[in-house]
């Protein structure tokens, strides 16, 4: 028996097993939004999604994930890097607490926000005497949204960086490369797909939060509603169609996320081959 | 594994790596401001109650059965999350049939789905009357929708992409070369797979299994439109946080968020713990 | 190998360009009014008229933003700071929490005409088409097989009134109330948190016998899926239950708005303010009107919080607060 290659049947028992998880888990719940969505045809889910309300809540997430999502790469890199390739005291507590937020309920990561901003909270009543509204106002989303996808990035690399240990760092470093250039040269190549996986697994995160934002949003219509929210909204005004329209359009978002992933890892795979 | 664990301790010393300082500053002040100041309000909150207060707070049977639910139900999502990633995971890397990339795709979709809807769209398909739920109460009389039954299932699929994606990296990078060589060596395919392939993902296995299930013990939004929430039974902590906030009662959501917060971080300590024995073990 | 991580890094530079913030028109006043979940149809018909009657009279554009929610939450965001101008919430007991810390007079209550409540409701039941399990009166509730749908007194504010209604019921019928209470939440498959989270449990998923519903939520539920399916039974005696509005003092007068925040609240108990209440099946104060849609309202008893309860501060002490009579009779192991 070879050992390398697997039996067909049991090859074939794994592919079976996984297209059928996939279905299950994966593709049931997309489709039945989808359905949803169209049952009272593609005008009206359009109609749902041009609507203003609708457009500001797309306005919204776009703005909350695009200062969230490069502010929490850059210190998930960071993060990550320190804990795979340097040794230091206390490195098990920072892994744990990196791993934090994804433990800390969506609820609380908001609630955090309150009790320190709110007007009940320590700084609330300060802010609000110089007019800055942190919480029911962008600044709180923008918050909530970097404590939930915290950890994404540092978590995605992580693994990968470990794995591939720190030969390579080592050899730059007794050429007498920096610290930075070390990072940039060696390490960065090295993660690059994981990196970019981290990234939009952020990304996707951030715009489709619901728990967290909830909590600091406010719910104020075309002002303070992200997608999630007004998601929420809708189907709580009985518009179902038009709740699973701007849910679809949500999911289709990630769907062209994954797809954007998938082509630009083939084009730079060849790229890289190419070069080497 | 990998080589520099293979080194003894102080020559990895020597050829220490430099830029430690300026990362670690970035990573401690990032982990600060938005992680662990934000948390200290978590922390400090509770005592508000005094000590007696925050146990009493705590000791209500029906916040002890909210956590025993909470906890146990992402321990289970998170056991059934783990195989099932390890098999996606494995189909995606090491196997070629029509499909595979929709499928590698997929994995991913519980990420692009915000978690209110895949809690509406689970709702709608295990509902009584939905398209699961209508023939597994027909044929078997199971009843999903509104039962911890149901919050597991949906815990499952917010723990699953996780599961997957911290094995799918390591099981690319591993190569067959390890695996060529056990063949070569006269292991047969079951020794290879329980010898060389499984020790070396079991420690991201681990980590994935700790990731679903941190990510799986605090989900709100696609739990509470399944859970039924009734109290002792199907309510989950994070519920009984928010119903506490709405009765203005600050100290006491803050005091169900610390015990969370606390369970969750001894759990993942001692994940960690285990990965690092596993690691030790295979140095 | 390092040109390849150029796309990615453009893009992300490229995103926030793509974002330009839409610029808000000069010259528009600004009134946030935040208010509960079955009121949202309510208010989008009511803010129309009402921005262009002001238009009309003081030559100004008026965006009304609103902001729904669980009563209970609505109050506590602004109670966190959310800059609401005037709150129209489901229970006065949620005002008066705003109250208790200073953003609203205490006696706001009788700064407004009939216990600042323009509008009432009460609690009726809405069953299958055709009432199969025969449910006339509260007692009818309790009987075996009967599976009740209401959402947590403990989050909803609609909950609450369902709750006292039934205790008012039991005392009537010379009932042990707690009992009465008690076997109720035994038949309750499906605690949600809020009203309309209740609705679409009945209506959509087909979960219960009898949804314990807002009259207008009822009748809403009737027009948005069909009068077809459902039932509106009136039980012999229920709760009158009234929402309350009240004028945000701490936000209006930070913000300049108390002007527009009263003219907005005043014109509620005006004809065009109480016509739109009727409309979205709230029963008008304005007793004229409430005889000419007496179809649409039926008399029953009603039983009001002050006279059964000794008020909402009493009644929450008493019934849902932390260790109350709701978490001693609800009990699992059923």
């Amino acid at each position: 028996m070879n050992a390398t290659e697997d039996p067909l049947w049991f090859r074939a028992l794994l592919v079976a097993l996984a297209v059928l998880t996939g279905l299950l888990l994966l593709a049931l719940p997309l489709a039945a939004v989808f359905t949803e969505a169209l049952r009272r045809g593609g005008e009206a889910a359009l109609a749902a999604i041009l609507e203003p309300d609708t457009l500001a809540a797309i306005r919204m997430t776009l703005i909350v994930a695009a200062i969230s999502v490069p502010l929490n790469t850059v210190g998930g890199l960071a993060a990550a890097w320190c804990i795979a390739k340097h040794d230091f005291p206390g490195k098990r507590l920072l892994v744990t607490l990196v791993e934090l937020p994804f433990s800390v309920s969506p609820v609380i990561s908001g609630l955090v926000f309150v009790l320190i901003f709110g007007l009940q909270g320590w700084l609330g009543p300060w802010l609000q005497a110089r007019g800055i509204q942190v919480i029911f106002a962008l600044p709180g989303l923008v918050l909530a949204t970097l404590f939930v996808t915290f950890p994404f990035v540092a978590r995605t690399v992580l693994p990968l960086m470990q794995d591939q240990g720190r030969a390579e760092e080592e050899a730059a470093a007794t050429l007498g490369a920096g610290g930075w250039q070390i990072f940039r040269r060696v390490t960065l190549p090295n993660i690059r797909w994981a990196l970019l996986a981290g990234v939009l697994l952020c990304n996707a995160r951030a715009m489709g939060e619901f728990g967290a934002v909830s909590v600091v949003s406010g719910h104020i219509r075309g002002q303070t509603n992200t997608m999630p929210l007004h998601v929420e909204i809708l189907y709580n005004e009985y518009q179902f169609a038009g709740a699973f329209a701007v849910a679809a359009l949500l999911a289709l978002l990630g769907l062209v996320t994954l797809a954007a992933k998938a082509v630009l890892e083939r084009w730079s795979g060849r790229v890289a081959g190419e070069a080497g | 594994m990998s080589a520099s664990l293979a080194l003894p301790h102080r020559a990895r010393r020597l050829r220490a790596i430099p830029g430690f300082g300026l990362a670690f500053g970035i990573a401690l002040f990032w982990l600060s401001a938005i992680v662990l100041v934000p948390l200290l309000a978590l922390l400090l909150r509770p005592f508000e109650l005094g000590l007696a207060g925050l146990w009493a707070s705590l000791a209500e049977p029906r916040v002890a059965a909210s956590l025993r639910l909470s906890f146990g139900a992402a321990l289970l999502a998170a056991a059934i999350a783990a195989p099932l990633g390890l098999l996606l995971a494995w189909a995606v890397v090491r196997l070629r049939f029509p499909g595979r990339a929709v499928l590698d795709a997929a994995i991913d979709l519980p990420f692009a789905l915000p978690t209110a809807v895949a809690g509406l769209a689970m709702t709608a398909l295990l509902a009584p009357n939905g398209w699961v739920g209508g023939p597994l109460g027909e044929w078997f009389g199971w009843r999903v929708a509104f039962t911890p039954a149901g919050i597991v299932i949906a815990l499952v699929f917010v723990a699953l992409p996780f599961t997957a994606r911290t094995v799918e990296p390591v099981l690319r990078d591993l190569g067959r070369e390890s695996e060529e060589a056990a063949a070569t060596l006269g292991a047969t395919r079951f020794q290879t797979l329980r010898r060389v392939v499984l020790p070396a993902l079991a420690p991201a296995i681990l980590t994935g299994f700790g990731l679903g299930f941190a990510r799986a013990v605090g989900e709100y939004g696609s739990v509470i439109f399944i859970a039924g929430n009734m109290p002792m039974v199907s309510e989950i902590a994070p519920l009984l946080i928010t119903i506490r906030l709405e009765q203005f009662d600050y100290a006491g959501a803050a005091a169900i968020g610390l015990a969370m917060l606390l369970l969750a971080f001894a759990v993942l300590l001692a994940l960690n713990l285990a990965q690092r024995a596993l690691r030790r073990g295979q140095g | 190998m390092r040109s390849t991580f150029r796309p990615g890094r453009r893009a992300m530079l490229a995103a926030p360009a793509l974002l330009a913030l839409p610029a808000r028109a000069q010259g528009v006043r600004e009134l946030l009014n935040v208010s509960y979940d079955p009121t949202r149809e309510f208010y989008r018909d009511y803010n129309a008229g009402f921005a262009r009657e002001w238009q009309a009279q003081h030559r100004q554009t008026l965006r009304i933003n609103t902001s729904h929610g669980g009563s209970g939450r609505q109050a506590r965001s602004v109670i966190d700071g959310l800059a609401a101008d005037v709150v129209t919430l489901a229970l006065a007991y949620d005002v008066d929490a705003i109250a208790e810390r200073g953003l609203i007079a205490r006696d706001w209550i009788t700064r407004l005409p009939q216990n600042s409540a323009p509008y009432t409701s009460t609690i009726v039941f809405l069953t299958r088409k055709g009432n199969p399990k025969g449910l006339r009166d509260w007692p009818d509730l309790v009987k075996p097989g009967v599976a009740i749908i209401t959402p947590n007194p403990k989050t909803s504010g609609g909950a609450r009134w369902n709750y006292l209604a039934a205790w008012a019921s039991a005392q009537k019928h010379g009932q042990n109330p707690e009992e009465f209470l008690a076997r109720l939440f035994r038949q309750v498959p499906v605690l949600d948190t809020g009203a309309r989270g209740s609705t679409t449990t009945f209506v959509q998923r087909g979960q219960g016998d009898v949804l314990l519903a807002w009259e207008n939520e009822a009748h809403l539920a009737l027009q948005e899926f069909g009068a077809g399916q459902f039932d509106i039974i009136y039980p012999p005696l229920s709760i009158l239950a009234e929402p309350s509005v009240a004028v945000v003092d701490g936000n209006v007068d930070r913000r300049g708005t108390r002007d527009l925040a009263e003219a907005y609240l005043r014109g509620l108990y005006a004809p065009a303010g109480q016509e739109a209440a009727a409309k979205h099946f709230y029963r008008p104060r304005d007793q004229a009107l409430l005889q000419k849609n007496a179809e649409r309202f039926p008399t029953l008893e009603l039983v009001t919080i002050d006279g059964a309860f000794g008020g909402w501060a009493e009644a929450q002490r008493v019934h849902f607060n932390d260790g109350g009579v709701f978490d001693r009779i609800y009990r699992p192991g059923r």
